[in-house]
Order: structure tokens, then C-alpha cells, then sequence
């Protein structure tokens, strides 16, 4: 061992007075350096994800330019390609998704974590942690033989007949279209926002419970007004892992959204989204024009995706500084 | 140690025999479309020349074309024929041709369902593409009802259903549609992925066949042999000679037969809209996409030797599995072509 310095072995490779080699024996700096390297190839896998998808698509970025982004024409014939109407709908079937799925998926956690018997609590959990195992084409089915005729039935003439001033809910019911499609990712995105808020909400501290009890405050109030605030940063973390899953979501979506690049104010009204028009055309693509419009708007999704990101990056940052400050006080 | 020497000797016996066998591994892959029965052939082909092992992935077309042209696979096969570009492409990177062979013959039937509606409904040529057109709206509407006579249509809107990812059928549906109107051909025109007028999208023909049969008045496309297999009820489509045409093996193969006897030497032709009076007029052939040259013998041997047995044993397996068998015409042509392979 080091015997020449009179430094404990723990303290950190500060210290330049000893070599690679003798720090490399205690194995700490294997543990950084080979721990290192995992972490760099995640980003290194991204940055060549990003350069495949950037040269890939070089012919189709110098033919549209930034007219791609708000073009709404899909003409495989004529090769001319707009990305416009994928955009719209892959931004309104994950919004949809996210408006259905968010109060569900922090009710059901809320429930869980705070109210329900401790067994309860654990069987459900287990449900959920199953309806996040389920693969995604299953969903689709789900949603093409359940969900699609009892929109087409039930639930659409019936937001017809009562809310049918609003142009959402306008246009002849097929069942198929954002609103379904949104229903079937709002169901495979619970799961994810019901098991992480759950294990937020169970971690926060118990003093923070108790302190809102002793003041006076009922069950719910101390939840909603003290634990729920107190775990807002973790609860956004997990919308926002949802929302990730709603954009990327392929074959469910494909199978409900009726496939047809229109945009629409109407939430009846088929649709389309990125990963489905993907996923449909990329095999027989024909032409380099062709094919690399589709890896252009990979490009796009991926950029999307990177925004929508980096803006819950920063509401979480935002809100953690709000939060702390609230506890200084 | 006699034991272990005559052991020894077979074993080695046994090892030279494998190794001699030479097993010859062929990969192909394209059209999903006709999937079914390339795999019973080359199946059967092993069975026969047990050192003969075909692979053959069913990528669709556009995939087959492209990895032929890469040069990935050893042969293609497509339900469109390579246009005068893609072939260019070939020629440039291998500096030798590509070689069309018809196998089997596929045809694109109507499919629909409305409401007490169980006769096969016919459709004119106006009628389908009025209604892809998105300018028929309606199931009452004279271009429909004229050719249903007795028949009670609704008046309800047609939703009108297509396939969403690019496919053979909706390349055979859009070639019938272009040749028989002249609006489709200036827009969307033909291809296996087009920019339709109207309508929903269905992912293959169960996407398709699932959407029509739970959306009532719905109207779409789908190929025979899904029909046949699948018992969904199809329509009749008026022929070139104005006779109302229901798809089966004999009105297929009657389209065929009739573009025989105008059939380029490259094969490379479109049998929709056959002449004859008992020709169903959406249909095509798919075709096997071979080189023109092989650097390796073993594989040209093999491949001609599948190809001559496909287009004369291998028909006999065609019909069982709802494919249309080539005519006798186009068969004898094709064996003629295969000497072509060097």
C-alpha cells in the first residue's frame, strides 16, 4: 500500500503526489475510470445516433430546407415531403395523452402512497408494474377492438350531442383518430407516472406529515397542501418521462390513428404521427429522396423530443429553487 | 485399437461426406405479398437437393430492390417491376444486367361493408375511382347504384379505407386507377406509396381488413388471397370488354394469358386492364429479381435449377395456398429466358 504518504487512501485523486499506478491498485480509480466510460458511451451513442440521423437525411435538408418544418404535403410520387401534419400529430396525441393520464396516474398515486392499506397499496402496485410490461402492440389491439368501437358507439356521438359547439368535437365518428390514440397512450403512460410518484410520495420525510397533522390540517389537506408540493419536482420528473414515452410511441399509435396526414382542430378526425409514418413507409421506400425524408423526420422527432426535454429540465429547475427557498423560510 | 482405428475411419468417412456435400446457402428477400408460397417452394426445393438451403426474407419490395442492387442478397423480388432507374442503378454498380421472372400471379379485389348489404356489389371503373377520388361520396350514387341494380344501397357516406404503409397491392390498386382515369394518373398517380385523396389508413391488409369490417359503409382494397383465406365477402369489377368480372384463379390467369401474347422479352409488363371477355382486370404478377451474371457457378446453378422447377412442379403448389398459377405461355417464354443467367 502507499506507505510514503501520510494521506488516508480515501481522499480523492486531489492529491498529485501520488501515481496513476498506485491509485489504480485500490481500485477506486479503476471503479471511476471503467464507471467513466459507461456513462460516455451513453453519450457517445447519442451523438452518433444524431450524426446518422444528420447525414442520413442531407439530401431531403438541402432540397426543403426549413419549409419541411411547416410544409403539409406527403407526395411520395411527386417527392415533394412536409413534416408539418406528423409534427401536429404526434404534439396533440402526446398532449391528449398527458391531459387524460396525469390526473389519473397522481390520483392513483396520491391513493396509494398515502391512503390505502399498506397491502392494497402493494397489490396495485404490482398491477401497474404488469400494465407497464405489456408490449405496445398488445395496446394497439386493445385499442382496435375495444376502444375504437366503443368511441365510434358511445363516446364520440355522445361528446357530439353534449359538447358539439366546440370545434373539437366536430366531424363524422369513426372511432379511429387523435382522440382514441390519445386515450390508448394515456393508458400505456399511467403506469410510469403512478409507479415514480408513488415512490416520491412515499419518501417524503414523515416529519413533514406529522408537522401538518399537529397544526390542524385534515388527512387530504395535509397531502395535498404539504406532501404533494414537497414532492413536486419528482412528480414533473415523471410526466415528463411519460410525455417521452407518448412521442415516441409507434405501434399502438399506428393501429387507432388512422394514418391519413391531415391537420385538424377536430379531435375526431384521423391523424398521423412521426414514429407511425416511420414505421409504415420506411421498408418500401423507394428513392433516396424518399427515404431520407423519412430520416429527416427522425431527425425532427428527435429534436422535439430534445425540447420538450430540456424545457422540463428547466420547470423542474425552476420549481426545485422555489422549493428550497419555501424551506428556508 | 482396431476399435478405435475403424471408429476413426468413419468418422472421417462421415466429415468428408459433409464436406463434400459443398451446402450451398442462397439468401434472397422483397415482396411480402408473395411470402407464402416462396417459402413452400424453397422448401420443397430442399427437400429435393438436400445441399440447397434458399433463405428468403420477406422485407417488401422496395427493401429487395435496394439490397439486389447492394448486392447483400443473391436475388429479389418484387410485386412492382424495377423502373428504368433503378435498374440503371444495377447495371452502374455491378456492370452487368438484372433479370425479371414472373412466379405467380396476384390480384387487388374491392372490399366493403355495408349494411344488409351480403351480394357481391359490382363497380365500374368510373365508380372506383370516383370514389378514391374522393367525388363519389355517397353509397346511393348513380355511378354505384346503376351497375347494382335491385340492390338497396344507403344513403350514407362512404368511408373509404386504404393501406397505409407501402405495399404491392396498393401498387397494382393505383396502376389499374391511372390507366383507367386520366385524373389519377395526373394526380396521385401510381406507386406503392401514394398521397391519397381521401380516406383512412389501415398497417397491412389486416390493418385494413379490421377497419372495414368495424366501420360501417366503409369501402377499400385488399389482395385475393387475404380475401380467399380470410372468407370476406368482395365485389365485381368491370373488365375492358364491359363484363362484370369476380376474382378467382381462371379470370386471373385469363388476364394474364391475353398480355402473353404482347409480353416484352424483359417480362417487365402491367396486366391490369387485360383484354378478354372473362379477364379480371387488377391484377399482376410478382417477379423473382435474378443477376444477369454469378461469379460463384455453385449459386447460378442452383438458382436456374429452382427457377425452371418453380415454373413447373412449383406451380402445382400455387393454387392451395390462393395464388393464381402462371399461363402456359408466359411459362414457356420464361424457361427460355433462364439460359439468359450466366
Amino acid at each position: 500500500m502507499a506507505a510514503s504518504t501520510t494521506t488516508v487512501p480515501n481522499a480523492g485523486p486531489v492529491s498529485g503526489s501520488r501515481s496513476f499506478l498506485s491509485k489504480l491498485r485500490e481500485g477506486d480509480e479503476i471503479a471511476r475510470v471503467v464507471t467513466f466510460l459507461f456513462a460516455s458511451t451513453v453519450v457517445l451513442v447519442t451523438i452518433l445516433l444524431v450524426l446518422e440521423l444528420w447525414h442520413g437525411s442531407s439530401l431531403a435538408r438541402h432540397k426543403f430546407g426549413f419549409a419541411f418544418f411547416v410544409t403539409s404535403v406527403w407526395d411520395p410520387i411527386a417527392g415533394d415531403f412536409g413534416a408539418l401534419p406528423f409534427i401536429y400529430g404526434t404534439l396533440v396525441t402526446a398532449f391528449v395523452s398527458l391531459a387524460i393520464a396525469v390526473p389519473l396516474g397522481i390520483g392513483a398515486a396520491i391513493f396509494l402512497a398515502e391512503l390505502a392499506p399498506q397491502k392494497v397499496s402493494d397489490t396495485l402496485q404490482f398491477f401497474i408494474d404488469l400494465l407497464a410490461a405489456v408490449p405496445s402492440v398488445i395496446y394497439g389491439l386493445l385499442g382496435i377492438f375495444i376502444i375504437v368501437p366503443l368511441m365510434r358507439e358511445y363516446i364520440q356521438p355522445f361528446l357530439k350531442a353534449t359538447l358539439g359547439f366546440l370545434p373539437l368535437f366536430t366531424g363524422p365518428a369513426y372511432g379511429i383518430g387523435f382522440f382514441t390514440a390519445g386515450i390508448v397512450l394515456a393508458i400505456m403512460v399511467i403506469p410510469y407516472i403512478v409507479s415514480v410518484s408513488r415512490e416520491v410520495l412515499l419518501s417524503v420525510p414523515r416529519d413533514q406529515r406529522e408537522a401538518a397533522l399537529a397544526l390542524g390540517s385534515t388527512r387530504w389537506e395535509s397531502t395535498w397542501k404539504v406532501v404533494v408540493p414537497f414532492a413536486r419536482t419528482g412528480i414533473m420528473g415523471s410526466i415528463f418521462l411519460a410525455l417521452a414515452r407518448a412521442l415516441g410511441e409507434t405501434m399502438a399509435v399506428t393501429m387507432v390513428i388512422g394514418n391519413t396526414p391531415t391537420i385538424s382542430a377536430s379531435l375526431f378526425s384521423p391523424g398521423y404521427s412521426i414514429a407511425a409514418v416511420i414505421a409504415n413507409e420506411f421498408s418500401e421506400a423507394t428513392g433516396d429522396l424518399y427515404l431520407q425524408s423519412l430520416i429527416e423526420l427522425g431527425l425532427v422527432l428527435f429534436i422535439l423530443t430534445f425540447i420538450l426535454n430540456g424545457l422540463a429540465r428547466l420547470l423542474i429547475i425552476l420549481t426545485a429553487q422555489r422549493g428550497s427557498e419555501m424551506g428556508r423560510t | 485399437m482396431k476399435r478405435f482405428a475403424g471408429f476413426l475411419f468413419v468418422a472421417l468417412a462421415v466429415a468428408g461426406a459433409v464436406w463434400a456435400q459443398g451446402a450451398l446457402l442462397i439468401n434472397g428477400a422483397g415482396a411480402s405479398f408473395p411470402n407464402a408460397i416462396y417459402s413452400k417452394w424453397f422448401d420443397e426445393y430442399h427437400k429435393k437437393f438436400s445441399n440447397v438451403q434458399i433463405n428468403y426474407q420477406s422485407v417488401g419490395s422496395g427493401a429487395g430492390i435496394k439490397q439486389v442492387t447492394e448486392g447483400t442478397v443473391d436475388f429479389g423480388a418484387s410485386d412492382g417491376p424495377m423502373n428504368d432507374d433503378q435498374i440503371k442503378a444495377y447495371t452502374d454498380k455491378h456492370g452487368s444486367g438484372i433479370l425479371h421472372f414472373p412466379t405467380v400471379l396476384g390480384a387487388v379485389v374491392p372490399i366493403y361493408n355495408v349494411a344488409g348489404v351480403s351480394a357481391p356489389l359490382n363497380f365500374t371503373p368510373e365508380a372506383l375511382a370516383g370514389i378514391f377520388l374522393g367525388r363519389i361520396t355517397k353509397w346511393n350514387d348513380p355511378a354505384i347504384a346503376g351497375a347494382n341494380k335491385g340492390v338497396n344501397l344507403p344513403s350514407a357516406d362512404i368511408v373509404v379505407v386504404h393501406r397505409s404503409d407501402g405495399s404491392g397491392t396498393t401498387y397494382i390498386w393505383t396502376d389499374y386507377l391511372s390507366k383507367i382515369s386520366t385524373d389519377w394518373n395526373a394526380k396521385p398517380g401510381k406507386g406503392s406509396s401514394i398521397s391519397w385523396p381521401v380516406g383512412l389508413g389501415g398497417k397491412g391488409s389486416e390493418g385494413v381488413t379490421g377497419l372495414i369490417k368495424q366501420t360501417p359503409n366503409s369501402f377499400g382494397y385488399v389482395e385475393l388471397t387475404y380475401a380467399v383465406q380470410n372468407n370476406i365477402g368482395y365485389g365485381t369489377v368491370k373488365n375492358s370488354s364491359g363484363a362484370f368480372v369476380k376474382a378467382d384463379f381462371s379470370s386471373v390467369s385469363a388476364a394474364a394469358a391475353s398480355a402473353a401474347k404482347s409480353m416484352p422479352d424483359d417480362f417487365r409488363v402491367s396486366i391490369t386492364n387485360a383484354d378478354g371477355k372473362t379477364a379480371y382486370p387488377i391484377c399482376s404478377f410478382t417477379w423473382l429479381l435474378i443477376p444477369e451474371k454469378f461469379s460463384d457457378g455453385g449459386k447460378r446453378d442452383a438458382l436456374k435449377g429452382m427457377i425452371k422447377w418453380a415454373l413447373t412442379d412449383g406451380q402445382s403448389f400455387a393454387e392451395p395456398l390462393s395464388f393464381a398459377k402462371l399461363p402456359k405461355e408466359v411459362v414457356a417464354k420464361e424457361l427460355k429466358a433462364i439460359d439468359k443467367i450466366q
